[in-house]
Order: C-alpha cells, then sequence, then structure tokens
C-alpha cells in the first residue's frame, strides 16, 4: 500500500515560511476546534466572538490577559531555549514552582527593603531555584545520558508535591501562620509587590516587560556569543561539535540551567505581580509549564516572538476563564490550546518538507 | 555444486549522485556454491548486493533468478524470489526472542504467533546447519556471533535459496568464523548458493569456490579459486600497472624533523574492541605519509584518535616534540593538528549552518573572531569571503547552509578552514572520495602544496592510486595494526595489495 502523497525534504526553506505557516496553523485549529463546537451543537462564530471580546477587546481585558500572559511568556522562553538544543524541556512547570517558591521566601523574609531592590532580589532567586531544579536534569542528562524528557516531567510531579506539602500538610515558613486548621499560604509583605504600570489605561506589569527583555536577551545569546555558536552547533551536528573542541556535556548543563531560569523567573513574576502567594493548587490548575511548550511550538522556537504567542494564549486563558459556564465547555479552550499545538507541530513538517504526490507507477512484482 | 544458474546479472549499472557505483557489472552465481565476491571498499560490492537483495533498483542492467528475469523493488520480493540477505549491521529487536525475531515481518495472515511450531522450526535449521542458537534466548543476551546466526536463521527460515552475506566475518573472532564456514559449505551442499562478500583474501581462499574480483564498480574477472592464488587476487583486487604519475615535490620531505609522534597507542572502538594495537609510527616535517589498508582496520580510530575525538586507552601522542593532551579535540586544534575526516558533512562541517559559520567552526574562540565572549559577525564574514576566494568555494553567498553545496565545494569549504589554521600536522581521511574528477585534482594539489610548506601530511585512503602518487612513505593497515612501512618510490603495490588482505609480509616480500 502507498500513500498518494509523499514527502520531499525541502532544499531551500524561503524565510517567509516562518511566519506564513504558524499563522496558517492557527487558522487550521480554530478551524478543527470550529468542528468540534459544531457537533456539539454550538455556534463557532459566536464562541469565538466571545472569546475575542472578553480575551482580547477592550484596555480592562487585555490587562487582564496580560497578567495572564507573564508566565507564559517565561515558560514558552524556557521550552524555547531548551528545544532549540534539541533537549526536550517539558519541565517548566516544576521549574516554575520552584521559583514560585524561592521569590516567596525572599518576599516574606525581606520585609524593609525598597520595592525595586526587592523586584530584583525576588527575580534572582527565581532565577536561581528555577535554574538549579533544571540543572540536576541537564547534569543527569550529560553525566549518564538519562532522557530528560523523562526527569523533567518527572521532577513537575516532585515540585508540586513538595510545594502542597509545604502549604497545606507541614507548618512551614510558606503556610499562613494565622491560618490555623484551615491552611492556606503566607502572602509577601507588601513592599514586594511588583509594580504594574497604566499606559494608555493599559495596565502592564512590569514582568511582562521582563519577558520582552527576557526575549531580546535570549535571541542575543544564541545570535551573537560564542555560546549561542555551540549550542547551534551542537543542534545541528553532534559529532561537528565534537569534532570542533565544543564540550557538549557543560553545554548541556548551562543550557537546561538557563531554561529552568526562564521558568523560575515565571514563578517569581506570577507571585510578584499577580498571586502575591506561593499558592500549589492555583498553580497546578494553570498548567503555564505545559502550555509554555505550545507558546514555544507556534513561535518555532523564536524568543522573541514566544513573548507574543504567549500573549495570545494568555487572551485565550482568560477568556476562558470569564466564560465559564453552562452554555460554555470549561474544556474548550484547552482543547484549543491542545489542537494549536497539533497544527503548529504538523506546520513545522510543512516548513521542512513539501508535499508531492506520489505518481510512481506500481512496479513488476517479482516472480 | 552443478552448473546450473541460480541467479545471474549482467549490465548493472547504478547511478548515486557524483558516483556509478556500478559500471557494467557482470556476476553468475551457480546453485549450490559459494562465490566470493571481492573488492576493495568502494568497488562496488555492497552497491550490487544491495540490488540482487531488493534494496535498489538497477539504473540498468538485467537480473535474472532461476533462468526467469526479475525486478524485485522491496526486500520482500527479492525474498520471495529466494533471495536474502544478511546485512553487516543486524536488524534485530534485542528484547525479543529468537524465534520472535526470525518471524518478525513474516505475516502469513493469521494473528497470532504459534511459539512452539515456530521454535521447532528454528531449532530444526538450526541443527541442520550447525548454527547453534537457543531459540527461546533473548537477543541482547546473544553474543555478536550468535545474532549473526539469529540473521542467517532469518533467511533460512524464509525459505531463501540464495543467501548474501555482507562481510560477515567483520564481526567474528576466529573461532566463530571458521563455524560459519562450516555452515556455509554445508548450505552449499545442500544446494542453496552463498554470496560471500569480503575484501579478506585469505578467507575468500578458504571458503569460496569461485571469485568474482570487483574494482571501481566494474567486473574484474571471475575465476575458480582452486585454480588462482592469493597473490593473482590481490593484483586483481588492487589493479596492476596502471601507470601512474608520482608527484613532483617543490620542497622535498624533511625527515629528520618530526612535527607528528605517535607512540604505543592503542583505542577501543565504539563496541569496546580493541581497534588499534600500540601504533607507533613519526611523521617528518613536509612528508605526506600514506595509510593503506581495507576500510575498517583501524584508520578511522587513528585519525579520530590524533584529532582528540577519541580516547586512547594508552600511549602517547606528541606534536612538535610537545606531548598532547590526548582525547581533547580543543588540545589537538590548539596544537596544529588539523583534520579533514572522511564523514564531511555530518562531522567536517555542520552541514545545516552557513559556509561562513563552518568556516569559523574552529577558530571561533580566536580574537580576530570574538571577543568577551561575543561573536564579530562581520570578521566571520569577511574570513569566509577571503576564504571562498582563494579556496574557489562555487556558492551564492557565504550564508548559505553547506548542505546545499555541491560534494566538491563541501570539501573545499573544509579544506580552506582546515589550511588556513596554518597547521604542523594534517590528518585527511579519504579526501577524494566521492568528488569528480576536477575536484579531485584540486584536493591534491592542496595537499601537495600544504606538504610543501612543511605540513606532515597523514593520509588515509582506500584508493592506492592515490596513495602511491601522493605519499613519501607508506603505511599498511591490517587489523588495527601497521603491518608495513615502506617508501612509496618503487613501491610494490602486489606486495601491498596482499598486506592489506592480511597475508604476511615476509611471505609477500619472496
Amino acid at each position: 500500500m502507498r500513500s498518494p502523497l509523499r514527502l520531499e525534504r525541502r532544499l531551500e526553506q524561503p524565510k517567509r515560511l516562518n511566519w506564513v505557516i504558524p499563522l496558517i496553523s492557527l487558522v487550521a485549529a480554530l478551524i478543527l476546534g470550529a468542528i468540534v463546537l459544531w457537533v456539539t451543537g454550538k455556534n463557532p462564530f459566536e464562541v469565538y466572538q466571545r472569546i475575542f471580546e472578553r480575551g482580547f477587546a477592550g484596555r480592562r481585558v487585555f490587562s487582564d490577559s496580560l497578567v495572564s500572559a507573564t508566565p507564559l511568556a517565561f515558560t514558552g522562553l524556557c521550552a524555547a531555549v531548551a528545544f532549540r538544543m534539541g533537549l526536550i524541556n517539558v519541565g517548566g512547570e516544576g521549574q516554575l514552582y520552584m521559583g514560585s517558591l524561592a521569590a516567596t521566601w525572599v518576599g516574606i523574609t525581606f520585609d524593609n527593603i525598597p520595592t525595586g531592590l526587592m523586584i530584583v532580589l525576588m527575580a534572582v532567586a527565581g532565577m536561581s531555584c528555577g535554574g538549579l531544579y533544571a540543572g540536576i536534569v541537564g547534569l543527569l542528562r550529560a553525566r549518564f545520558g538519562t532522557n530528560e524528557i523523562i526527569t523533567s516531567l518527572m521532577m513537575n510531579y516532585l515540585a508540586a508535591i513538595l510545594l502542597t506539602y509545604l502549604v497545606y500538610n507541614s507548618f512551614s515558613y510558606w503556610r499562613d501562620p494565622v491560618s490555623g486548621n484551615f491552611p492556606s499560604p503566607r502572602a509577601i509583605t507588601q513592599r514586594a509587590e511588583w509594580n504594574t504600570f497604566a499606559i494608555f489605561e493599559i495596565g502592564l506589569p512590569i514582568a511582562f516587560l521582563m519577558a520582552i527583555a527576557m526575549g531580546f536577551i535570549i535571541w542575543f545569546i544564541y545570535k551573537r556569543t560564542r555560546f549561542g555558536f555551540e549550542v547551534g552547533v551542537i543542534a545541528d551536528s553532534p559529532k561537528a561539535a565534537r569534532y570542533a573542541g565544543i564540550r557538549t556535556s557543560s553545554t548541556i548543563v548551562l543550557v537546561m540551567g538557563l531554561s529552568g531560569a526562564m521558568a523560575g523567573l515565571g514563578g517569581a513574576a506570577d507571585v510578584g505581580n499577580f498571586r502575591r502567594y506561593m499558592d500549589p493548587k492555583g498553580l497546578e490548575l494553570s498548567g503555564y509549564g505545559y502550555t509554555g511548550i505550545v507558546v514555544a511550538a507556534l513561535a518555532r522556537l523564536n524568543p522573541i516572538a514566544s513573548v507574543f504567542v504567549a500573549l495570545l494564549m494568555g487572551g485565550l486563558n482568560n477568556a476562558g476563564y470569564s466564560l465559564r459556564g453552562p452554555d460554555f465547555p470549561s474544556g474548550l479552550v484547552g482543547t484549543l490550546q491542545g489542537l494549536i499545538l497539533f497544527s503548529a507541530v504538523a506546520g513545522e513538517i510543512l516548513i521542512k518538507y513539501r508535499v508531492k504526490s506520489n505518481s510512481r507507477p506500481s512496479e513488476a512484482v517479482a516472480a | 555444486m552443478t552448473d546450473q544458474v541460480a541467479v545471474r546479472m549482467s549490465g548493472i549499472v547504478k547511478r548515486f549522485p557524483g558516483v556509478v557505483a556500478n559500471d557494467g557489472v557482470d556476476l553468475e552465481i551457480r546453485a549450490g556454491e559459494v562465490h566470493a565476491l571481492l573488492g576493495e571498499n568502494g568497488a562496488g560490492k555492497s552497491t550490487l548486493s544491495n540490488i540482487l537483495c531488493g534494496l535498489y533498483r538497477a539504473d540498468e542492467g538485467v537480473v535474472e533468478v532461476a533462468g526467469r528475469q526479475s525486478e524485485f523493488s522491496s526486500p520482500r520480493d527479492a525474498l520471495n524470489a529466494g533471495i536474502g540477505m544478511v546485512h553487516q549491521h543486524f536488524r534485530l529487536v534485542p528484547t525479543f526472542t529468537v524465534a520472535e525475531n526470525v518471524v518478525l515481518g513474516e505475516s502469513d495472515g493469521s494473528l497470532f504467533m504459534n511459539h512452539d511450531q515456530v521454535a521447532a522450526r528454528v531449532q530444526e535449521l538450526s541443527d541442520r546447519y550447525a548454527l547453534a542458537v537457543d531459540p527461546t534466548a533473548r537477543i541482547w543476551q546473544l553474543s555478536v556471533g550468535e545474532q549473526q546466526r539469529v540473521e542467517i536463521l532469518k533467511v533460512l527460515y524464509r525459505g531463501a535459496k540464495v543467501l548474501i552475506l555482507d562481510e560477515p566475518t567483520a564481526v567474528l573472532t576466529p573461532i566463530e568464523a571458521r563455524s560459519l564456514f562450516a555452515t556455509l559449505r554445508a548450505m552449499g551442499e545442500e544446494g542453496r548458493s552463498v554470496i560471500f562478500i569480503s575484501h579478506k583474501l585469505g578467507e575468500v581462499m578458504a571458503v569460496s569456490d569461485r571469485v568474482t574480483v570487483l574494482r571501481g564498480g566494474r567486473t574484474v574477472g571471475t575465476v575458480d579459486t582452486s585454480e588462482t592464488s592469493t597473490r593473482d587476487l590481490a593484483s586483481l583486487m588492487v589493479g596492476r600497472s596502471v601507470d601512474f604519475d608520482r608527484v613532483v615535490r617543490a620542497t622535498p620531505a624533511d625527515t629528520d624533523t618530526t612535527v607528528l609522534r605517535v607512540e604505543d597507542v592503542s583505542v577501543t572502538d565504539d563496541r569496546g574492541r580493541v581497534s588499534l594495537h600500540q601504533i607507533s609510527f613519526t611523521i617528518g616535517r613536509g612528508e605526506i605519509v600514506g595509510v593503506a589498508g581495507v576500510a575498517g582496520n583501524g584508520q578511522r580510530e587513528l585519525a579520530e584518535v590524533i584529532s582528540g575525538i577519541r580516547v586512547p586507552i594508552a600511549g602517547r601522542i606528541s606534536v612538535m616534540d610537545e606531548e598532547l593532551k590526548l582525547g581533547k579535540a580543543r588540545a589537538a586544534i590548539s596544537s596544529g593538528i588539523a583534520h579533514v575526516p572522511e564523514d564531511r558533512l555530518h562531522t567536517g562541517l555542520a552541514a545545516g549552518h552557513s559556509v561562513e559559520d563552518n568556516l569559523a567552526l574552529k577558530n571561533y574562540r580566536s580574537v580576530q573572531i570574538s571577543k568577551f565572549r561575543l561573536l564579530k559577525r562581520r570578521a566571520i564574514r569577511e574570513q569566509a569571503s577571503t576564504l571562498v576566494e582563494r579556496y574557489d568555494v562555487k556558492t551564492p553567498d557565504t550564508v548559505t547552509p553547506v548542505r546545499l553545496l555541491s560534494g566538491g565545494n563541501v570539501q573545499k569549504v573544509l579544506l580552506a578552514r582546515e589550511f588556513s589554521a596554518l597547521p604542523s600536522v594534517l590528518i585527511a581521511a579519504s579526501p577524494t572520495r566521492g568528488l569528480d574528477v576536477g575536484a579531485i585534482e584540486t584536493v591534491r594539489e592542496r595537499l601537495v602544496a600544504a606538504a610543501d610548506e612543511g605540513v606532515g601530511v597523514l593520509l588515509i585512503s582506500e584508493d592506492l592510486d592515490e596513495i602511491l602518487s601522493l605519499a613519501d612513505r607508506i603505511l599498511v593497515m591490517y587489523e588495527g595494526r601497521i603491518v608495513d612501512d615502506l617508501p612509496a618510490t618503487g613501491a610494490d603495490r602486489e606486495r601491498i595489495g596482499l598486506t592489506m588482505g592480511g597475508s604476511n609480509t615476509t611471505e609477500a616480500v619472496k
């Protein structure tokens, strides 16, 4: 049996495909989503219109979407950083938890320093903790060749259990001491709350600005530094890297660390700009780490694009929250995001290959 | 053995981009014979057998099986016609049992597999042909020799009348090889034909009934083993008295100054077998030392250990009398060792990267190219334009990925980078393989020019003519040892052919 179509590797990948294909993927995902809606008896146009209104239209909703987008921008960067080297870090979720843990500790402990310094300290704490947590995965991969997909995924559960234990099952530093029999997380001090700027009456969280800055920094690292050059060669051909004297093992650990630092900064941003405490349940519900993979995939691992794709996903999330109700299926946004991921991955194939019709004549079979 | 023809291939032509692998090959296999296919690497043996077993399709020529013209579009077609191949690299599922592997891919239409029945049949076959292996054992538990028996059983189980074995002894110990030969003869006695691909003369003499020798994609001749000798086969294999011009050197080698000294280096290959046994040699200033030998006799490991890609288990290497930190590519590069590897596109270059990035692949750490760990893109581009011009690389621009360049230009990019580093030692592994005539000429000129400037060149090649025309001295490698070391002027190619094939030197000299 031979399929009527076959894929042929493109020799050259036209530059415009880099944004045309993701756009087509997005549209394809919306069409597939529309089919799902239509089958379940909803009017797709109406639903999409409501999503647009509640996610993107208007200053209020846009401000809210910026807040939801911020952690996703960081987890998107986390995935993009690692995937670019072919390291499949799916541990953004756990690394973000660890960032949240560290930043919350800073936010509770230092109660009399200026907010500016506080933001820096929380960010650095979040990045270090997330980076170290991911660094373990990198170390295992570099030293023993352990599959990073599995270790990073397992460490997500580990982090989730740790956070739950700290807040709900122990009298730890992160649990509100006055919460008594109904445990709740302990809030950071007033001064530790991160600024939100008002620009044209749109609330712009400082963390989102950090995400944009990080997008550019990572782009710069990968394009212009020796380290980025080495990462690129390892991704292209590990054999050539070894031949050229590039130290693959330490690069793996560093890239994982950088990747985890991005997620960790996302955790810190979530505490500083949004929740104000370490919230295991809330974080688990949000699933920022996993959505970050969708963000990076749709952004084609471009760090700057990741930040803006995160805005799209943040808006979708926001619309999903505010529309939840009897006439709006709660799983819809998740389904849409899943469809976007699938379409983005399928689009990736179209960038690398072109589709040709298979017109080879059937062959005579030997006697 | 009868005179009945089992397989006849005539006028087979197979072209690959840039090379003609088979250029009108004829092969005739009789029923019940063990037929050796002898030739150096690149002679076209593997291509020919891949055509016969249905992996490739010939561009021209006719394949007849038992007198009927056949064309196979898949290995399954070939198997249905009774032709099965035992590949050099096994295709077994490690976690499955022997019996499961034997029936894998063989569907009789039923959903379930009758384990006992299969095991019994496998046992029967293994008894009949002295292929001792336990049908219920799992593949990962078996030695390499046993795994090969499973591959043979697989083909027999499917009822193959003609078995093709691609360099079967390459992975075997001498004892295992002897038992394999007994099996092959038993199959011949039953009327099955065996095509035995090899470049080891001794084995060919020991096991085959007839031998067909290929060279450069053509059939050189078919002879009865009983009427030939190792010596005759050697000269058929490497070709005789083709007049070649020794390159005239502007500056003769200065062997009093040693640029590379290799002492007692032993290395294991990827599977952990010792593939270099206490190798020692030196290269003088401006000297071209050719390494002759059939591929897989340790040449790759030799190149890798000198260039720091492979960690040796013992030995010392020094460049310009300075001892080298072993197993560190970066140390090798900075002490002046340049390396043109066999696998240009994936080891020597990062194929997806641009020409300019590839030209900076080894000096991106230098002050000219980067400062404060930041790359100077302009310097990279300028370096690239200079080298592209100087080495006459045909590329639309310096940002084109190297994988889009032609083979000759790929090699030019690689040579440009390695030569421009002003090395004291250059290791060139099959530097002209797969290139067209013009490119071959350029590469050879560059090598000689480098030597004239005082670079010590280690030229590893399977092309004996190339070595004879370029090298000052020739080392012959066989099974991880240097078995012969002779000056190239007036070298006896028969002697080299024999030692390459594993016959010992003293006998050859006689």
